[in-house]
């Protein structure tokens, strides 16, 4: 890694943030031992509060969160993007009228808490949990969606869009045969990092009670049978959830490191830094 | 608009709980953001190896989870706190990981030109950073800093769901007094908005004032 923000370190300097790498470490080490040593003493590991997770139930109920965890992501994400590209298309109408009422939805479900949404229907509509949530996701995410569609639609080359009427295109077609499938190639990654918000946000259906992951969890640590094995259930289920989504996230990073992968500079390598030249009669530090 | 004046007491209490929960986390937010970044840039390799692992871990952890293991776990290690502190710390380092990317990009920004001059003249690191580099990131960061504080006021919905006072919170007991739900819903928004409006209009003012002239 080379930055502009410190020199190529020395010797001594190396030396210094050796010390420093090994004194952070400890500081870091420590706290994490501290941490275990309080679940060891709390009792987070002894065989009573884990056992339940071996009982077929408990199995069940926690793949069945995760499935209607996934359930309500795979709804929102196709809704959302159906949403926003219906309302992206709105933004950028020749027509008046549709513009302003798109810009006007979009905008406010932007600026809306998407909880806030999710209570609305699940509350004042008396929806059930799944359609609120999903609801809820889609109006948001689905929002945003629409303004990076536009964005990607306005980033394409005006060139393309000429060349195409000039062709004679309808105004549809030049939308759906060129702008479009530009727009969504160069749009990838933050489409998909728009859906690790959904997954993310997906938790949400915890609080108006839809029985998703959390829910799940929930669930057994509030079964008084098992001794309240809580720490235990978020030790199980966070490495899950956070693995979902990092998971998405890399997918979206690795797309966009296709994208930027150009023959261009491809081919050229940079060379290492090294250290400056040397004085007349100056002597090479030794190499690491 | 009954629901409004009848209950304006309740409906301020909540605004206030949720301009507190914000200015709160914002700063917690912010001051670890920095931090985070600075980590991430430093030349000792294991500083940034905590730096990108408080990001990415944070920022893939949903924010539900973060809030349903602080506020409902810390209490079992004996950790007995007001919920509106475990709000503002599950609020605070989630963001925190936001800001620290805005932070990130916003040191990528600033020409190298500028870390090489730092350099040349025999500034440390702490000098580099502190001096030169951050106070010209920061005027490009002022935008996505923004966005991400009025992220950071929206989600702090989610602490409502989780006991502590605040804006979304004010429902139940509305409903329960047998207030039509829709006009309850409508002033809630308004409040958030209200919120969001604010914090947006600030960033403006900071951009106009600080901001990269372009």
């Amino acid at each position: 890694m080379t930055t502009a923000l410190y020199d190529v370190p020395g010797p001594r300097a190396r030396q210094r943030h050796r010390l420093y790498g090994i004194a952070s470490t400890v500081v870091i080490l420590a706290v994490l031992a501290g941490i275990v040593h309080l679940l060891f003493t709390t009792g987070q590991f002894t065989a009573a509060k884990w056992t339940p997770f071996t009982y077929q139930g408990i199995q069940d109920l926690l793949l069945r969160g995760l499935g209607n965890t996934l359930r309500a992501f795979g709804l929102a994400a196709v809704l959302s993007l159906a949403f926003g590209a219906v309302f992206a298309t709105g933004r950028l109408s020749v027509h008046r009228a549709v513009r302003w009422l798109s810009t006007v939805v979009v905008e406010f479900f932007r600026a809306m808490p998407v909880l806030v949404m999710i209570f609305f229907i699940y509350v004042a509509l008396k929806a059930e949990p799944l359609v609120a949530l999903v609801a809820g996701l889609t109006l948001y995410n689905g929002s945003v969606l629409a303004e990076v569609f536009r964005s990607g639609i306005n980033a394409v080359e005006r060139g393309q869009r000429e060349a195409a009427y000039a062709l004679g295109m309808r105004k549809t077609q030049v939308m759906t045969q060129i702008l479009a499938p530009q727009a969504v190639r160069a749009m990838l990654p933050a489409i998909i990092s728009q859906l690790v918000v959904a997954l993310k946000d997906t938790s949400l259906g915890y609080l108006i009670t839809y029985e998703e992951f959390l829910h799940a969890g929930k669930l057994i640590a509030s079964n008084l049978d098992y001794d309240l094995p809580f720490i235990p259930v978020v030790m199980i289920i966070s490495p899950i959830y956070i693995g979902m989504c990092m998971l998405l996230s890399w997918l979206a990073n690795w797309v966009a490191r296709r994208q930027r992968r150009n023959p261009k500079v491809e081919a050229v390598e940079v060379a290492a830094p090294e250290p400056g030249t040397l004085l007349p009669g100056g002597t090479r530090p030794p190499a690491k | 608009m009954n629901v409004l004046l009848d209950n304006l007491s309740l409906y301020g209490q909540g605004l206030l709980g949720t301009v507190e929960l914000t200015v709160y986390s914002s700063l917690l937010a912010l001051v670890l953001g920095f931090l985070m970044a600075a980590f991430r840039v430093a030349p000792v390799g294991s500083l940034r190896a905590i730096g990108t692992v408080w990001v990415n871990v944070l920022r893939n952890t949903p924010l539900t989870l973060l809030f349903f293991a602080v506020v409902l776990g810390l209490p079992r290690f004996g950790l007995v706190l007001p919920f509106t502190l475990f709000a503002v710390l599950a609020l605070g380092c989630y963001t925190s990981a936001f800001i620290c990317e805005a932070v990130r990009s916003g040191i990528n920004t600033v020409p190298t030109g500028q870390g090489e001059a730092a350099r040349s003249l025999g500034m440390s690191f702490p000098q580099t950073l502190g001096d030169i580099v951050l106070p010209q990131a920061f005027r490009s960061v002022i935008p996505p800093i923004g966005s991400t504080l009025i992220a950071l006021a929206k989600n702090s919905a989610i602490a409502g769901a989780f006991s502590v006072v605040e804006l979304l919170g004010v429902y139940k007991p509305l409903s329960e007094r047998g207030y039509s739900i829709i006009w309850t819903f409508v002033w809630i928004a308004v409040g958030y908005l209200l919120v969001t409006l604010t914090i947006s209009a600030l960033f403006h003012v900071l951009e106009k004032r600080y901001g990269v002239a372009r």
